[in-house]
């Protein structure tokens, strides 16, 4: 099972603002090892983030998106509270969701 | 010595199912996920590829697709930090392409009506590149760029 995102999501007048920081290797399958075999690539592949149960922003990734992902997006509407969840699937099928409270 | 054969077949026949079964339930979530990613459009090498794959004509040009917080010089190609706000009406999906990675499609973002068309993340860039910020918006896409210089490659090994 991989690591816990960090979820971070702040009400801001009307806009509810998201930062999320994901734990994932995403290996390109670009580089080699010390061997020169090339190291397959690991990454996630879709990303989605929910607020009560609608989906707010949804997400394809390939490899090129940092190692740690980084995300940060803003909506309409979300109250103090309220929970936000995030959920990315990888490659090889493994999938994480993390959830935070609105403050 | 008949009836028993028969029974060896039955459970035999049986556990057969139940593994086609479990092969079948265990495909099947991997099968829905890999449809959800847009194989082909991050397998495409340039942007008419790019656009073929997600199904849209050629961009045009757009001053209402703005760069935030994005930095002209990364030391660092393996964390490049890029935002991309598009001020058009209707704006569906953000996507990001990085012109001299080994694949341009970096990531695509579809963005539901209530969701601000402004979305932040960090790419990896080979070598100093042109970025573009496509964006469809009421069915059309839109493209800006940047180039962003780069000191330190992110691919290398």
């Amino acid at each position: 099972m991989a690591d816990p995102m960090k979820i971070r999501a702040t009400l801001a007048g009307d806009s509810t603002e998201v930062k999320v920081l994901m734990n994932h290797e995403m290996e390109t399958g670009q580089r080699k090892d010390a061997q020169g075999k090339t190291i397959p690539a690991w990454h996630i592949q879709t990303v989605t983030a929910t607020y009560n149960g609608k989906t707010v922003l949804s997400a394809q990734w390939g490899p090129a998106v940092s190692k740690n992902p980084f995300l940060a997006f803003k909506f309409k509407g979300g109250a103090k509270g309220d929970k936000v969840q995030v959920t990315w699937v990888d490659n090889k099928g493994d999938k994480r969701t993390d959830e935070a409270t609105i403050g | 010595m008949d009836s028993r054969r028969r029974d060896v077949l039955r459970t035999g026949s049986g556990a057969t199912l139940l593994a086609l079964l479990a092969a079948a339930g265990w495909l099947k979530p991997s099968d829905a996920e890999a449809q959800a990613w847009n194989k082909a459009a991050f397998e495409t090498k340039t942007m008419d590829e790019t656009m073929k794959a997600l199904g849209g004509g050629a961009p045009a040009q757009s001053k209402d697709i703005a760069f935030v917080s994005t930095p002209d010089i990364a030391e660092n190609g393996a964390v490049v930090p890029i935002g991309v706000a598009s001020a058009l009406p209707k704006t569906e999906s953000i996507a990001i392409l990085v012109e001299k990675n080994p694949n341009m499609l970096a990531a695509l973002f579809e963005i539901p009506p209530g969701t601000d068309a402004a979305i932040s993340t960090r790419v990896k860039m080979g070598q100093t590149s042109n970025v573009y910020a496509l964006v469809k918006a009421d069915g059309k896409y839109y493209v800006a760029s940047k180039e962003i210089k780069v000191t330190l490659g992110g691919c290398g090994g």
